[in-house]
């Protein structure tokens, strides 16, 4: 492929960059043609940000060479590559709210006066030109940035870097906050700036704009390079299974689990559930003594839709229904109250205190749920500690070991624990077994499987590894982009369906 | 007329206007209650008492508004330590007055120097860094002498007396340096790159950095500028009291950083307008004239209208940020029902 390296404009080979304790990227290469659209994909936290940020000399990586328009070149700082030609619209608007939306254009390279002053008039009749004849927008460049909506700001964002003569131009997620009508301006500015033979490299999650508007792929996954393709020779099914790392298999039941029944009485029910940029019109049944999955890529929706359900989140708009009531929600507290139960994703961050014993942490939530100051007896406390430590086959040497020195499999029990105790109706279990041993993942998964089947319980099994929501869930549901796409119930749940339910292509169930 | 006042809240100069209506009224107050206020000397007494508080609060501002927390609280004490280095240098030495102003002008570079290097090199709060530099100048003032020492060096002495005459009136030369520190600062800020770069970096310090702005070396000139203004308003302190001591100068920082805010600054940064804060200092000396003309209430009547002020400003602006976003909400709003259809 390197064969004609007069076509590229960029090249990064073997690019590797480290965080403190942490390899973000290893091995990378990223290969850009003049004037091509080519998109970067890869699951939240695959490494597109930080490879970017690499490119455009926020980060500086530890190994590797990039070479552009001939030269090797090692960028410092965002304006040295600014400099070179490689500007970025970065996914949060990156400009200056208190300012003019001609000096966010223009500063720090301002039209002078006579006196070595900034020229006023002629900034704002500059950038006045510059939004009409490039982006057809016609609007005071005078009134302070803040004063526009976002979608606006992305525009002047734009405007901003194409204006520095750039050959290389950087769009991070910048269609996340567009309608559909300006993503479609946006298409014709890039399509037209492809035109004048500038490059783009595209991010974007969403799958129908990269077929739209890109040539080519590259694909990241875990900070490591999966492959570089034509987009016209690419199937969004491979798509998606390149970026999550699964080969797809047909035909796979892998039902080795015996799954719980559900119940006829409904717990939970969502109508239209929608929270601003987070959750779009969920629907969402959840039946006693049934595990559902959700299912999606990351940064889809998954976590979000949990936090909703447990009152982290307000939704906007929609109602959510419990036991056949509709129920206000302003924190977690009152989802509490409702009997439901979120053990978060980020065990270290949002879960665990470590530098309190593992009884302290199981009693927590029961202890927020009946008043702070109401004090539960020892012995009470003992007994319940020991129980769940008994149930979940804890390993500890006692109750009172600090959780910080348990493995992750046995703090992720711990939290399970803290959760049970309140004896919750609804258990939502937002990826309980990362990052953790095999065994344990599998009793983790029994667990889920016999809390629902035995104690009539509803959990909400999220997870990564679509093999597991397979294995534990009497019903998937797949998330896109914040919206449910597909649901699957028993003989359909298949990791193949699941991915092919991801990528838009599965129409099995009517 | 509600698209009116709607837009006038919004608009980028809505807290100087409000801030020059108070003005008026207060000094209309004066005018009617007292005979001999309404006068032009009174007027610009305003700008002769007050000059260092003017000089130090446009200084003080810079810092404010480049953002991270940005305050400067060692300003007062500076003004202390200028004061009585001056005093000490024209008893002790033979340096020729204006020597020995170029020196104080020196030291309070350093300490903005200081104050800068330590905020942006180490990443630290300026509220500590600028507290410990404030003990630090008013300590190394005791130092000096603990007891007052006078200022008799005749040169300098014409030089606090001198005054420019306007008509039956007139200007010091403390009030003329201030004002012009007031103009020369506004035009820095809307007409040099360094200007728009401290309210870029004050605004959006991350944004700043992405467009190519040097947020650190921006922030430390804002904290020499800041050093600089403390020293020179030492200076026309001495003028005024013609004196060296500890005392000099205590609580000016937070006078100024009320002013300041009266004048529209906004504590988060990247919000500012000198001649707002011009006003700022001019509502507290209106009152203090007042207050002087009544004749019976304490001076403190002034710190108790000034904190309500305060209090009442800092509500105003909560109110407007929340007005401009309901504007811009309702704006998305409009723009996104006209795409749909």
């Amino acid at each position: 492929m390197a064969s004609d390296n007069d076509n590229y404009i960029l090249q990064m080979k073997h690019i590797d960059m480290f965080f403190p304790g942490v390899k973000a990227l290893k091995d990378v290469s990223f290969n850009l043609k003049k004037g091509e659209i080519h998109s970067l994909m890869g699951e939240n936290g695959a490494g597109k940000s930080t490879l970017v940020k690499v490119l455009t000399g926020v980060y500086q990586k530890t190994n590797g060479q990039i070479s552009f328009d001939g030269n090797i070149i090692e960028p410092k700082t965002p304006l040295e590559s600014q400099q070179m030609g490689i500007s970025t619209v970065y996914q949060e608007v990156n400009l200056c709210a208190n300012l003019s939306v001609a000096e966010n254009i223009y500063i720090g390279r301002e039209p002078r006066g006579a006196l070595g002053n900034i020229d006023w008039k002629t900034m704002s009749k500059n950038a006045s030109v510059l939004l009409k004849e490039n982006l057809g927008l016609d609007i005071d460049v005078n009134k302070t940035l803040g004063f526009y909506p976002v979608a606006m700001q992305q525009m002047i964002a734009i405007a901003r870097a194409i204006d520095t003569k750039c050959k290389i131009l950087i769009l991070d997620e910048p269609t996340s906050s567009l309608s559909d009508k300006e993503t479609e301006r946006l298409f014709d500015i890039m399509r037209s700036l492809k035109a004048k033979g500038i490059s783009i490299i595209f991010i974007s999650h969403f799958l129908e704009q990269i077929y739209t508007i890109c040539d080519r792929i590259t694909i990241l996954r875990d900070g490591t390079y999966v492959g570089e393709y034509e987009i016209r020779n690419l199937e969004r099914i491979d798509l998606i299974s390149k970026m999550m790392g699964k080969e797809i298999k047909e035909n796979d039941i892998e039902s080795n689990l015996d799954k719980s029944r559900p119940h006829e009485n409904v717990f939970l029910e969502t109508r239209n559930m929608t929270v601003p940029g987070k959750v779009k019109n969920l629907d969402l049944k959840i039946r006693e003594g049934e595990v559902i999955g959700l299912a999606g890529l990351l940064g889809s929706g998954r976590t979000e839709i949990a936090e909703t359900l447990f009152g982290v989140l307000q939704k906007s708009s929609g109602s959510i229904n419990i036991d056949g009531t509709d129920i206000r929600v302003k924190c977690p507290m009152d989802m509490m109250n409702q009997k439901i139960a979120f053990c978060p994703e980020d065990r270290k961050v949002q879960g665990i205190i470590g530098d309190l014993s593992v009884r302290e942490n199981i009693i927590l939530a029961m202890q927020a749920k009946d008043g702070m100051f109401r004090h539960m007896p020892r012995s009470r406390q003992n007994e319940l500690a020991d129980y769940y430590i008994d149930l979940l086959r804890i390993k500890v040497s006692d109750r009172e070991q600090l959780v910080s020195n348990l493995s992750g499999g046995n703090q992720q029990k711990v939290i399970i624990a803290r959760w049970l105790a309140t004896q919750p109706s609804l258990l939502i279990l937002d990826e309980p077994t990362r990052g953790i041993d095999v065994g344990t993942k599998s009793e983790i998964e029994n667990l889920a499987v016999t809390l629902a089947k035995e104690k009539g319980m509803s959990v909400i099994f999220i997870s990564g590894e679509l093999a597991e929501e397979v294995r534990t869930c009497s019903r998937v549901l797949v998330i896109r982009d914040h919206e449910k796409v597909a649901e699957l119930s028993e003989d359909e749940i298949s990791t193949a369906h699941i991915m092919q339910a991801i990528a838009g292509d599965y129409h099995g169930h009517a | 007329m509600r698209k009116f006042f709607s837009d006038l809240v919004a608009s980028r100069f809505f807290q100087f206007y409000v801030t020059l209506v108070l003005f008026i009224i207060l000094f209309g107050i004066g005018s009617l209650s007292f005979d001999g206020f309404f006068s032009w000397q009174v007027f610009l007494n305003l700008f002769i008492d007050n000059a260092p508080l003017i000089i130090v609060c446009v200084g003080i501002t810079f810092t404010i508004l480049s953002g991270f927390g940005g305050i400067d609280l060692s300003v007062g004490a500076v003004v202390a330590l200028t004061c009585m280095s001056l005093a000490w240098l024209m008893r002790d030495t033979s340096l020729h007055p204006v020597v020995c102003m170029g020196l104080v002008l020196f030291i309070g570079i350093a300490v903005g120097t200081l104050n800068g290097f330590l905020v942006t090199f180490f990443k630290l709060q300026p509220f500590i860094v600028t507290l410990g530099t404030m003990f630090l100048c008013r300590g190394l003032t005791a130092m000096i002498s603990r007891d007052s020492v006078p200022i008799d060096n005749a040169f300098y002495g014409e030089l606090a007396f001198w005054s420019l005459p306007l008509g039956d009136c007139f200007l010091s030369l403390g009030a003329i340096i201030a004002l012009s520190v007031v103009v020369i600062a506004s035009l820095v800020l809307k007409f040099t790159s360094f200007g728009r770069g401290i309210y870029a970096v004050g605004g959006n310090e991350q944004s700043a950095r992405l467009m190519g702005l040097k947020a650190d070396k921006l922030r430390w000139i804002a904290y020499i500028i800041s050093g600089f203004c403390a020293a020179l308003g030492g200076i026309t302190y001495s003028w005024i009291m013609l004196s060296g001591y500890t005392q000099h100068g205590l609580g000016m920082e937070m006078d100024a950083i009320a002013s300041s805010v009266i004048g529209g600054t906004q504590l988060l940064g990247g919000v500012a307008f000198i001649p707002g804060c011009l006003l700022g200092v001019m509502i507290q000396g209106s009152i203090l004239t007042i207050i002087s003309f009544q004749g019976t209430l304490s001076a403190w009547w002034t710190k108790i209208v000034v904190g309500i002020l305060l209090c009442l400003f800092i509500v105003m602006q909560a109110l407007i940020n929340e007005h401009k976003n309901k504007l811009m909400n309702l704006q998305a709003e409009e723009q996104g029902g006209a795409k749909k259809k």
